[in-house]
C-alpha cells in the first residue's frame, strides 16, 4: 500500500475532490478566524507602533515610544497592581470557598443536584445586569447590605464612591458570581476519585485530615490546575461587572486590563498605547493559554 | 486463667471496636449536618440579591425609598414593567438580542461541525497545520482584538449594524477543538459501512455524524446561547444608535439614564435581560451543570 502511493505520481480525481470538498467545509470558519482573530494581532502589533488618534490621516511611525510611555507611566503601574489584587484575592477565594462547599456537598444529600443548580445560577446571568443588581444592593442608605451591617451595629461604607471599598465591592459580586463554577467543577473532579483509595488509606489508619491530604488532594490535582489556569483567565478578561460598576475607579481604584484597553482605545482615542496595552495582555494570557492546553493535551491523551 | 485473661483481652479489643464505630457514626452525623447547613446558607447568599432585584421591581417607587428597607412588597404592584419597557426601546433590545445570539450560535454550531468533520474524516495533505491554526485562535481572547476589530468594521462600514455585531463572532476555535474531540470517539465502522453503502461525505456529515454527535453539538450550542446573550463589551462599541443595542447594553443605558431616582423602573428592566436566560437555564439546567462538569474533568 505505502509502497503503492509513494510511487503515484499525483492524486486521483476523487482525491482532488476530496481536497475540494475539505477546502470547502473548513474555509468559512479558517476565514472568520483570519479576519477577525489572528488579522487583529498583526494589527495591534501595528499600532502599538505609530501615533495616531483615530480621525487624522497622519499616521506617525513613533518604534518603541509607545512601550515607554505606556510601561513607565503610573497609570499602568496602577493597573497591573488592581489586576494582581482583584485576581489573586477572588482566584483564591472562589477556590478554597469552592472546594469547602464542593466536599460538604460530595455526600448523599437530599436537594443536593438543587443546591448544585442554584449556586451556579449566577453563572450564567448577565454581567451587566448583576452588577445593576448590586448597585442597588450596595446602596449606603437604602441597600441590602446597609441593613445588613445595621443588624450589627456597624455602619455601610459608601462601597462604590470610596477608592478603598470599590475593589473590595468588585471581589464581593465576582466572587459571589463565580464560587458556584468551583463547586460544580469540583464535585465532578470528585466523583472521579477511586472510592478504594479511601478505603485503603482508613486501613492504613489515616483519619479524614490524612485521607484529605493523601487521597482527595492528589486526586484533585488536575481539577485544581484547570480551575486555577481559566479562573485566572477569566480575571484578566473581566470587564462588564467593571464597566457598569465602577467604570474603573473612583480614582483609578478599581482599573484593570480590559477596562484600560477600553479607556486608551475608545475613551482617549489612543491608538498606539491601546496597542501596547493588547500586546502586553497577549503575552500573559498567552502564557496562562500554553498551561492549560498542556493540560488539555495530557488530559486527551491519557485518558 | 490463660482462658480468662484471653476473654479479657478480647472483651477489651470488642468494645474499643465499638467505641471506633460509635465515633464514626458521630462523625458521619456531623458531617451531614455541616452539609446541610451548607446547603441552606450558600442558597441564602446565593438566592438574597435575585430576590431582592424581584421585590425590588415590585415595590412602589416611594416604598423603595424607605429607610430600613421593606423585605416584603407592602403593596407589590407591576407597574414598574411597563414604565422600564417605555422607558427604553426593550421591543428593539430584544428583537437584536435575538437576532445577534441566534446568528452567531448558529454559525458557530454549523462552522464548528464541518471544520471538525472535515479535520476528522477527510485527507488532506498537511491537514495537520489547519488544527494547529485552529488551536493558535485559541490563544487570542476577544478583549484584545476589540481595537483592530473596531477598524476593520469601520473600513467595511458595518459599524452600528447587524454584520459588525454578528462576524467577530461567527467563527469558533474553541467549538471546533471540541466538536473534532467528539468525532474522534464516533466508532469508524459505522461510516465505513456507509461509504460502502455508497454515501457520500455530505450524507455521511448530516445523517450519520450530527445526529451522533448531538449530545455534544446541543451542549455547545446552550453555551453559545448563554454567552452571547450577555456579551457585553463587543455590542458596548460597535452600536451606536438605539435601535441597534443588545439588552445587557440597553440595561446599562437605562441605568444611567434614570440613574438612582427610579430603582423599581431599573430593577423591572434587570429583569428583562436576566429573565430568559433563567427560564432556558431552568430547563436545560442538567445539560448545562453536567456539560460544564464533563468538559473540566474529561478535557
Amino acid at each position: 500500500m505505502s509502497a503503492f502511493s509513494v510511487s503515484r505520481p499525483r492524486a486521483s480525481a476523487r482525491e482532488w475532490r476530496e481536497r475540494l470538498l475539505f477546502l470547502l467545509l473548513i474555509g468559512p470558519n479558517v476565514l472568520l478566524l483570519a479576519a477577525f482573530t489572528f488579522w487583529p494581532m498583526i494589527y495591534n502589533a501595528y499600532l502599538s507602533t505609530i501615533s495616531w488618534n483615530f480621525l487624522s490621516p497622519i499616521r506617525r511611525f513613533v518604534g518603541l515610544r509607545n512601550y515607554e510611555t505606556v510601561l513607565s507611566s503610573e497609570i499602568f503601574r496602577i493597573v497591573l497592581i488592581n489586576t494582581a489584587v482583584f485576581t489573586v484575592v477572588s482566584v483564591a477565594a472562589t477556590m478554597i470557598l469552592g472546594l469547602g462547599l464542593a466536599l460538604l456537598l460530595n455526600q448523599p444529600l437530599r436537594w443536593r443536584d438543587g443546591a448544585r443548580a442554584v449556586l451556579f445560577t449566577p453563572t450564567v446571568l448577565s454581567g451587566a445586569a448583576i452588577a445593576i443588581v448590586w448597585i442597588y444592593i450596595f446602596d449606603p442608605r437604602f441597600g441590602l447590605l446597609a441593613q445588613i451591617l445595621g443588624w450589627f451595629g456597624i455602619l455601610s461604607p459608601n462601597w462604590l464612591a470610596d477608592p478603598n471599598w470599590a475593589m473590595t465591592a468588585l471581589l464581593i459580586v465576582y466572587i459571589w458570581k463565580n464560587t458556584g463554577y468551583a463547586v460544580v467543577i469540583y464535585l465532578a473532579g470528585l466523583q472521579t476519585i477511586d472510592r478504594t483509595l479511601y478505603e485503603a488509606a482508613r486501613i492504613d489508619g489515616a483519619g479524614p485530615w490524612g485521607q484529605f491530604w493523601h487521597v482527595t488532594l492528589p486526586g484533585l490535582s488536575p481539577i485544581i490546575f484547570f480551575l486555577l489556569v481559566t479562573s485566572v483567565l477569566a480575571c484578566f478578561q473581566a470587564f462588564d461587572i467593571i464597566r457598569v460598576m465602577t467604570d474603573g475607579g473612583p480614582v483609578n481604584a478599581t482599573n484593570m486590563l480590559v477596562y484600560h484597553l477600553y479607556e486608551r482605545g475608545f475613551i482617549q482615542s489612543q491608538a498606539g498605547p491601546a496597542g501596547v496595552v493588547a500586546m502586553v495582555m497577549f503575552v500573559l494570557m498567552l502564557i496562562l493559554t500554553l498551561l492549560q492546553l498542556r493540560f488539555l493535551e495530557r488530559r486527551v491523551h491519557y485518558s | 486463667m490463660e482462658q480468662h485473661a484471653g476473654l479479657q483481652k478480647s472483651t477489651v479489643i470488642k468494645r474499643r471496636r465499638r467505641r471506633r464505630r460509635a465515633l464514626a457514626l458521630r462523625r458521619r452525623w456531623l458531617w451531614r449536618i455541616a452539609g446541610y447547613t451548607a446547603i441552606i446558607v450558600s442558597m441564602v447568599v446565593i438566592g438574597l440579591p435575585i430576590y431582592w432585584m424581584l421585590i425590588a421591581s415590585l415595590k412602589t417607587s416611594r416604598e423603595i425609598y424607605t429607610v430600613p428597607p421593606t423585605w416584603i412588597p407592602l403593596n407589590p404592584t407591576l407597574d414598574n414593567y411597563p414604565a422600564a419597557w417605555r422607558a427604553a426601546p426593550f421591543a428593539r433590545y430584544y428583537l437584536n438580542s435575538i437576532i445577534v445570539t441566534l446568528a452567531t450560535t448558529l454559525s458557530k454550531m454549523t462552522l464548528a461541525v464541518l471544520t471538525a468533520y472535515a479535520l476528522v474524516f477527510l485527507r488532506f495533505p498537511g491537514k495537520n497545520i489547519v488544527f494547529l491554526i485552529v488551536l493558535a485562535a485559541l490563544m487570542v481572547p476577544a478583549q484584545i482584538t476589540i481595537v483592530p476589530n473596531f477598524l476593520t468594521m469601520a473600513d467595511l462600514g458595518l459599524v452600528n449594524t447587524y454584520w459588525g455585531l454578528i462576524l467577530p463572532g461567527a467563527a469558533t476555535a474553541f467549538g471546533t477543538f471540541l466538536m473534532r474531540q467528539y468525532f474522534m470517539t464516533l466508532p469508524r465502522e459505522v461510516f465505513e459501512a456507509a461509504e460502502i453503502d455508497g454515501a457520500g461525505h455530505m450524507r455521511r456529515l448530516w445523517e450519520i455524524a450530527v445526529p451522533l454527535a448531538m449530545p455534544a453539538l446541543a451542549t455547545t450550542g446552550l453555551f453559545a446561547v448563554v454567552n452571547e446573550w450577555n456579551e457585553f463589551l463587543w455590542p458596548l462599541i460597535i452600536t451606536s444608535t438605539e435601535n441597534m443595542r443588545t439588552l445587557p447594553i440597553g440595561v446599562a443605558r437605562l441605568l444611567d439614564q434614570e440613574g438612582l431616582a427610579r430603582w423599581g423602573v431599573v430593577m423591572a428592566g434587570t429583569m428583562f435581560v436576566v429573565l430568559p436566560v433563567v427560564v432556558l437555564f431552568v430547563w436545560a439546567q442538567r445539560y448545562i451543570v453536567e456539560g460544564i462538569a464533563a468538559g473540566a474533568v474529561k478535557g
